[in-house]
Formats: C-alpha cells, sequence, structure tokens
C-alpha cells in the first residue's frame, strides 16, 4: 500500500495537497458537467420563447420564404404517434415484466429475455428505423405513421419490461400470500394486488420510456416521413416534432431556425414536465424508498 | 432475498389447485351439505384455467421481445444480401464509397463512427467519474438530489435538441477559440491541423461526449455506492486521507463496473445518428486531423437511406446498419456483464 511509508512532514503536506487537488478536480468535473446544460437550457429558453407565438401551435408550416407558419400538424402528429406507440409498448412491456417477475423468476427463459430486453435497449435508433422500413413500409410500397408508431413502440418496451419488472419484485411476499390466502385467483392478485401496489413505479418506467421515445428522430427518418401538411390518416405519412426539428436546424432560412429553436423548446418542456412528473410521483408514491 | 419455500407455494400454486376438486365430491355428498369454503373451491375450475390463460399470455408477451429482436436482425442479414455476396468482407475494408459505379466499401464510416467515439470517451470518462466521486463521496447531502437531478436531465435531453444546440453554438465556440489554440499547441501532432471548419469529428466527439456523460457518470455512481462502507471504514481507520480512502476502498473496489459503465456509454456513443449527422461534416474520407471533416456509419444511413436508387445501394446501407447492430450487440453484452458482476457480488456480500 502507498500509505505513509515514513511519517514525515513532507508526506503528511503531499497527502493533504493530493487529497485537495482530487476534491479541486471532481468539483470542477462537476461544474463543467452542469454548465452545458445549463447553457443548453438558458440558450433555448432564450431563444424558443422569443419565437413561440400562438401561430406557432396554430399554424402549418408556410412555403419557403414566406414569415409565419408554426408546427401544429407535427405537434398533433407526435401526439398520434405517442399513442400509437404507447397502444403497442405499454402493455406488451408491463406484460413481459410481469412474467419475468411474477412467474419466470431465476428460469433460464426469464435470463434470455432479461438479456434481449437489454439488447433491444441498446440496438441504436437508426437501426431499428431501417428494420421497421423494411419489415412495414417495403411491405406497404409507402411511409405511414403506423410504422414510425411501431418503431418507437418498440423502442419503448425494454424499458418498461426492466423498470416493471423491478418494481414488482420490491412488493412484498406476504401481500401475494395474503391474496392467495383469500382464495384469489392468481391472475387477479397479479392484476389487482402486486401490479396495484407497484403502479407508481410502473407508471414511472412508462413514463421514461415515454419521455425517451417522444424526442427520437431517427426511427422517424424512414418510417413516418414527415409531412407538410395536416394529416391524421396513420396510413400516410405524418408530420412530428422532432423530425421537423431536424430539418429545419439544418435548413439555410433563419425563419426555420426560429421555429426549429421554438420546437426544440416545446419538446423539452414536454419532456422534462413528464420527467419531474415522475419524480414527484415515485418520491410521494407507496414505493418511497424504490430509488 | 427471497424466501424459497415461500416462493414454491405461490408458483405452485395454480396447478395444485384444480387437484382437490375431483376428489371431493363423493365425500361430501355422503356427508351434509358442502362447506362454503369447500363449495367455492370446488367451482374454482374456472379461474384455474383463467390462470393457465393469464400465466401464457404473459409468457407470449415475454417471448414478443425475442422474437422482435430476432425479426430485426434477420431481416437486416435478408436485405443486405446483395452486398455481403458481392464484397464478403471486403466491404469493411474498402476505402471507396461510389453509389454511381455501384462500388462500396465501409471503412471511411466505422473510422469516422470510432475515432468521434474515442475523442467522446477521452473527454467523458474523467469528468464523468469526477461526477460520479463527487456525488456519492465529497457532495453536501442538501446538494445531492438537485444535481444528480441534473445530470438526470442531461439524459433526458433528445439528440436532435444537443444536434441544433451544437450546430448554432457549439460549432462557432469551437471555431473561434478552442480550435485556432488546439491548432496552436497541438498542431505539430498533425491531430490537429489543416482547415478549421468547425464541424467535424472534433464536434462530433464533444456533442457525443455530452451526450454519453450522464450515463457513465449514473452508472458509476450506482455502482459506488455498491460498495459496502466498511471497506471506507476501514481504509479510514488506517489513517488515510479522503482522497485515499476513494482512491483504494472506492475505486479500486468498483473498477470492473465503471469499465463496464464506460463500455456502455461507448455502446451509445457508437450508435447516435442524429446529433452526429448534423455537426460531423458528412464527408465519407479518412483523415489524420480530427478538425477534418468524416462521417459515421448512423450518419451516412440517416443522410443516404432515402435516396439509395437501385437495390445494391440500398443494400450496402443495410449492411451497414447490420454492423452497427452486431457490435453494439457485443458492447453491451460484455458491459451489462461487467456492471452486473459488480452489483450483483456486492448485494451478496453485504446480505
Amino acid at each position: 500500500m502507498a500509505l505513509a511509508q515514513k511519517p514525515s512532514k513532507a508526506n503528511y503536506l503531499w497527502r493533504m495537497f493530493v487529497n485537495h487537488a482530487a476534491t479541486t478536480l471532481a468539483v470542477v468535473s462537476t461544474i463543467l458537467v452542469v454548465a452545458p446544460l445549463i447553457a443548453i437550457f438558458a440558450y433555448l429558453v432564450y431563444k424558443g420563447a422569443s419565437s413561440l407565438n400562438l401561430a406557432f401551435f396554430t399554424k402549418t408550416p408556410a412555403p419557403v420564404g414566406e414569415t409565419g407558419g408554426g408546427m401544429a400538424n407535427a405537434i398533433v402528429g407526435s401526439g398520434i404517434l405517442l399513442a400509437l406507440s404507447s397502444v403497442l409498448g405499454v402493455p406488451i412491456g408491463i406484460a413481459a415484466g410481469i412474467y419475468l417477475s411474477e412467474f419466470g423468476r431465476g428460469g433460464r427463459l426469464a435470463n434470455l429475455v432479461r438479456f434481449t430486453a437489454d439488447v433491444l435497449n441498446g440496438v441504436p435508433s437508426i437501426v431499428m428505423g431501417i428494420a421497421i422500413y423494411s419489415l412495414i413500409v417495403l411491405p406497404q410500397k409507402h411511409f405511414s405513421a403506423l410504422s414510425g408508431g411501431v418503431a418507437l413502440g418498440i423502442m419503448m418496451i425494454p424499458t418498461i419490461t426492466r423498470t416493471t419488472e423491478e418494481m414488482l419484485l420490491m412488493v412484498p411476499n406476504s401481500i401475494r400470500e395474503a391474496a392467495l390466502g383469500l382464495g384469489v385467483p392468481n391472475w387477479r392478485s397479479v392484476l389487482a394486488i402486486t401490479l396495484k401496489t407497484a403502479s407508481p413505479g410502473v407508471i414511472t418506467g412508462c413514463m421514461l420510456a415515454f419521455a425517451r421515445v417522444a424526442g427520437e428522430t431517427a426511427p422517424l427518418l424512414f418510417t413516418a416521413f414527415g409531412n407538410q401538411f395536416w394529416s391524421a390518416n396513420v396510413n400516410q405519412p405524418i408530420a412530428a416534432l422532432p423530425l421537423q426539428i431536424y430539418v429545419y436546424a439544418l435548413s439555410p432560412y433563419d425563419e426555420w431556425h426560429r421555429l426549429a429553436w421554438a420546437g426544440a423548446l416545446v419538446l423539452i418542456v414536454l419532456i422534462v414536465v413528464s420527467v419531474a412528473l415522475v419524480r414527484f410521483v415515485t418520491t410521494r408514491g407507496v414505493l418511497k424508498g424504490a430509488n | 432475498m427471497v424466501n424459497p419455500k415461500v416462493q414454491e407455494v405461490r408458483v405452485s400454486g395454480p396447478p395444485v389447485v384444480p387437484t382437490p376438486s375431483p376428489v371431493p365430491p363423493p365425500a361430501e355428498i355422503s356427508n351434509s351439505a358442502p362447506s362454503p369454503v369447500r363449495k367455492f373451491l370446488t367451482e374454482r375450475g374456472s379461474s384455474a384455467m383463467s390462470d393457465h390463460v393469464f400465466r401464457w399470455l404473459m409468457l407470449i408477451c415475454a417471448i414478443s421481445i425475442f422474437g422482435i429482436v430476432a425479426l430485426i436482425a434477420w431481416e437486416l442479414v435478408a436485405r443486405s444480401q446483395l452486398t455481403i455476396s458481392k464484397f464478403g468482407l471486403s466491404f469493411f475494408i474498402k476505402q471507396e464509397w461510389d453509389p454511381v459505379n455501384g462500388n462500396f466499401g465501409a471503412l471511411p464510416f466505422i473510422f469516422g463512427t470510432l475515432v468521434s467515439s474515442i475523442v467522446a470517451l477521452i473527454i467523458a470518462v474523467p469528468l464523468s467519474v469526477g461526477v460520479a466521486i463527487f456525488l456519492t463521496e465529497m457532495c453536501p447531502k442538501m446538494l445531492r438530489g438537485p444535481l444528480s437531478f441534473l445530470t438526470e436531465l442531461l439524459a433526458a435531453i433528445p439528440s436532435v435538441v444537443y444536434g441544433l444546440w451544437a450546430v448554432f453554438i457549439l460549432v462557432p465556440i469551437l471555431r473561434v477559440h478552442v480550435n485556432p489554440f488546439l491548432m496552436k499547441t497541438l498542431g505539430w501532432t498533425g491531430f490537429f491541423a489543416g482547415p478549421n471548419y468547425g464541424i467535424g469529428i472534433m464536434a462530433a466527439g464533444v456533442i457525443l461526449a455530452i451526450m454519453i456523460l450522464p450515463i457513465i457518470s449514473s452508472l458509476t455512481r450506482e455502482v459506488m455506492t455498491a460498495v459496502p462502507h466498511a471497506q471506507r471504514e476501514a481504509v479510514l481507520a488506517l489513517g488515510a486521507t479522503r482522497w485515499e480512502m476513494i482512491r483504494m476502498g472506492v475505486l479500486r473496489n468498483a473498477r470492473i463496473g465503471i469499465v463496464g459503465s464506460i463500455i456502455l456509454g461507448l455502446g451509445r456513443a457508437l450508435g447516435e445518428t442524429i446529433a452526429v449527422t448534423m455537426v460531423i461534416g458528412n464527408r465519407p474520407e479518412i483523415v489524420k486531423s480530427l478538425l477534418g471533416l468524416g462521417y459515421s456509419m448512423a450518419s451516412v444511413i440517416a443522410n443516404e437511406f432515402s435516396e439509395a436508387s437501385d437495390d445494391l445501394y440500398l443494400s450496402a446501407l443495410i449492411e451497414i446498419g447490420l454492423a452497427l447492430f452486431i457490435v453494439t450487440i457485443i458492447v453491451n453484452a460484455i458491459a451489462r456483464l461487467l456492471v452486473w458482476a459488480v452489483t450483483q457480488g456486492s448485494s451478496a456480500r453485504a446480505a
């Protein structure tokens, strides 16, 4: 060990110096990490708030060269895409989580499923985009909101599954035994007792997954594709907020940059509000000690 | 941990339940009226059935995750057959990317992805370990909550917003302040030479670093919290300073998990698409200078997929996607294994 070979004064001073230097470095790195966050937020609020107006929420994009216009269709489109993805992702995710914690605990199949969920979580979103493109868009021969929803829904599954499993595992066994002891069928005990007890945590998982896919752009590039006009048809290309921001940010027009900032602000407010809501719910909920 | 006896009662519940139903009726009839409990149990036949249905439903959903991953892999392999059979492994070592003449090599993209990710790791690793140390070992309790919330928030920002910020704020800062300084002081190495565009591999690396910071730091924090307190106390009892305690008591015990979280961050960096596409410059070249323009595997897919006109072009792009898929699976598997080994081992020790 490198601890004090000789109890000399110089050695002591050196150790104290290293100690303080390390502390300083840790503090500095924390500041360096928090600084870009604050910079991003400050600039986003500054640029976004000055560009936000009523038209942003009520109008569709204006043609090139004209000022004004908004992203109303993209906001609605994002809503439709997220609804589609939740319909697909939430039930499958929760059911898989229930299987992992209530039926397959410790089994080989459960381990395999858990590992696959982790793999799915790590699949780059662009790869998800091309996979769904060749699975749904190519056979259908046109881009559609449905394919975008499926891509996002699949991306939601692993997060929801893993949090559901973790939360269900935290429910004490005595609660399950109490339900079964009263003669409640197992499926009702799982749904009405175990899942309900863990519901704050499960909802957290769903909201985190929701927040994650709400900002995804890459899987939508070749599935939902984007649309300059109103569309609520799930079989047609549809606009999405992140896609619109991406296209506008890379465009050469100042007016479009302005709209991109406004869109980014709206998107981030949506996400931060849902994350903060989740934190609020989980710190007050039943599973207070969860985190 | 779970009591094995208790678990067995619960797990074997559903299949056992139907058995009493065939036995009791004869005995009951010979006696008096059936007791309500027995009556309930005999009528439970339908609910035992629904238990089975429920169990199978959950199982199907769980297996569907496996099915989805298999389907993705199959689809990618099937659609990239054309280039796999035409170019074989030379696809990954050729430098030309010429869609017009149907000549495809992925080396420039692999290079861009690897170098930008390595730059990101070089920047992000010391910072995120520093943050984790500060938050677990030094931070006053009052600050810990808000600060960890802030770093978590960094993970919640969508990559398109990072990209937007990078294009309009980070790139100008790099071009005006950072890059000239780097060229002056480190230009002789050749890594910081050439025209200063602002965008390029360096910019991609910096924005990637900001994006993977929260992942690495939150996992490192988790691993460090899993180190038993006795380790810290033992080192402190030997007269160590706080830093010596962290170095010997905490970091040494958590090193495998920290490496795991770094690899997990690498996995994220390799697959990141949008923010990188917006700042890397999108030129399929291999240049020595970090300030030069590059291209990454994910961004070539994002940019060229919808313009890919012929089957060979499409197949080449999908093969790049397949390579990305396989690499991220391997990287993630290694990382999970390492993180799992540490957190699992320590919780077992604590119990």
